[in-house]
């Protein structure tokens, strides 16, 4: 692999609780631009928390995350690093969009009008020139005939797919997705990791993963974090952390995950 | 009945309507205010809204009205006796429905603001986009029920000299001395005119939830049971 930039996300000394409940401790790690890195570890163990607050759904009780040489929770002015107005949050999380367990459809908007909306009225794009985007991402993860479902018309699966349609369509660098094969059913969850490993092949953007599903990880990630109690225990290629675990609660998580599929 | 007592009906029958309806506008207006206002992350304005919905649902209608009606002269301004009623009536139920306003939008479940928020829409696209067309389709049947209630305090008008129906009612009472008959028809009126009204409610309630891709069993009287 070749990442023009090796720190093109990075997590500086972050620290996050809730109430007495220390999930993560002065972690640091960066993921370079084009990097698809999947975080694994014991239910608990902060991999959503990190995930929401570059999505900037939790706040960092301490430390920095950058996205491309922007912090996302602070601004610079002069040489003081002060906490960001709402503006630069949205200016740098314009970059980033997240696809959810649940999915998150908007149940008011048809199928189509789910993808095209935030183009159309965040991004400014012409209606026309969205909704033909829309169409191509929707016919991409196999829905092209659902344009005029409603979301409650839809299996799992399928809602799930158009989440995906509907992140790619704001053309984002960064893109988070959080267990999002865990509410389906075995069927349905691989047709979505087939979608996903089509959207990985095919694009280059920066992907920060979550799953249960490990023959997935392998196959599209290029590295692999293994997390426990909000501290990454293990950071390795796939091959190297799936086949020679290093570490005797990777092998012991490992083999509990593969026990469960 | 003469023409000259029907001509009292009809009047009767358009102040009470125009009562309701635009009480109820107004009222919505009112609700709106208050129950997003409940729901803002400001302190103050929370604070507001909260002093309104609390001392508004606590004074009863008549009194209000009579305070409009009584008071606001004093500081040497006169309100229509009409608009005075509507303006009784609104502040009322507004303070109640803004308790429904604040409700349905607390329970649009909280992953339709966060994928609204990832999909970076500003916090009034996240409202105007998101929230609110989901929240409506809850807020009907409780409004419905709000409505009726507006409905059936604008009766209380006729205690200011405003000629409602219940006003009406009265005077054709006194020149025919027909009193069982014409309270019997008063009740029949008001409960015809809460039908017609829970009627369009019903309509709105089917439209709405279509817009959810939902479909509510039709009739009067169907309960709301959703289908998926
Ligand atoms: N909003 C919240 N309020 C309180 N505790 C939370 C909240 N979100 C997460 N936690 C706690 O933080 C810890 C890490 O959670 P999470 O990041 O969801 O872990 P994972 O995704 O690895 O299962 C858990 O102990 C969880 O209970
Ligand atoms: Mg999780």
């Amino acid at each position: 692999m070749t990442t023009t930039n090796g720190e093109f996300i990075t997590f500086d000394g972050v620290h996050k609780s809730f109430g007495k409940n220390v999930v993560l401790d002065d972690l640091s790690f960066s993921v370079g631009e084009g990097e698809r890195v999947t975080l694994i570890g014991p239910s608990g163990s902060g991999k959503t928390t990190i995930l929401r607050m570059l999505m900037t759904l939790t706040r960092p009780d301490r430390g920095t995350i950058g996205v491309d040489g922007d912090y996302l929770y602070h601004e610079k002015r002069g040489d003081q690093l002060v906490p960001a107005s709402d503006g630069h949050i949205r200016k740098v999380r314009s970059r980033i969009t997240m696809v959810f367990q649940h999915f998150n459809l908007f149940p008011n908007m048809k199928v189509l009008r789910n993808v095209t909306e935030a183009p159309i009225h965040v991004l400014g794009k012409p209606k026309d020139e969205a909704e033909a985007r829309g169409k191509e991402l929707l016919e991409l993860v196999g829905l092209g005939d659902k344009l005029d479902a409603h979301p409650s018309q839809l299996s799992g699966g399928q809602q799930q797919r158009v989440a995906i349609a509907r992140a790619l369509a704001v053309d984002p660098d960064v893109l988070l997705l959080d267990e999002v094969t865990s509410a389906l059913d075995p069927e349905l969850a691989a047709e979505v990791l087939d979608v996903l490993r089509d959207i990985a092949k095919t694009t280059d953007v920066t992907m920060l993963l979550v799953t249960h599903a490990m023959k997935f990880a392998r196959d599209v990630s290029h590295r692999v974090l293994m997390f426990n109690e909000g501290r990454i225990i293990e950071d390795a290629s796939p091959e190297q952390l799936f086949n020679e675990p290093e570490h005797e609660r990777t092998k012991s998580f490992l083999r509990s995950v593969i026990d469960e599929t | 009945m003469s023409s000259g007592l029907m001509s009292y009906v009809w009047e009767g029958l358009g102040n009470t309507l125009l009562l309701t309806v635009f009480g109820a506008l107004l009222g919505l207006v009112f609700a709106f205010i208050a129950g997003l206002g409940r729901s803002s992350e400001r302190t103050w304005v929370r604070g507001i809204a909260m002093v309104y919905t609390e001392i508004f649902r606590g004074f009863p209608s008549l009194v209000l009205l009579f305070a409009l009606i009584f008071i606001v002269p004093t500081f040497g301004y006169q309100l229509n006796p009409l608009f005075a009623g509507i303006l009784a009536l609104a502040l009322n139920i507004g303070a109640y429905a803004a308790e429904v306003v604040r409700g349905a939008v607390k329970a649009v479940p909280p992953g339709q603001i966060e994928a609204a928020i990832a999909l970076n829409f500003t916090p009034w696209q996240r409202l105007r986009k998101v929230v609110l067309p989901q929240a409506v389709v809850a807020m009907i049947p409780p409004f419905t029920n709000n409505l009726i209630e507006l409905l059936k305090a604008t009766s209380l008008v006729s205690l200011v000299y405003i000629s409602d129906l219940t006003f009406s009612a009265q005077l054709i009472r006194a020149s025919t001395g027909e009193t069982a008959l014409v309270f019997f028809g008063l009740l029949v009126g008001y409960g015809v005119i809460a039908l017609f009204f829970t009627a369009i409610m019903k309509l709105l309630e089917r439209m709405a939830a279509r817009s959810l891709g939902r479909t509510v069993p039709s009739g009067l009287f169907g309960r709301k049971e959703v289908a998926a």
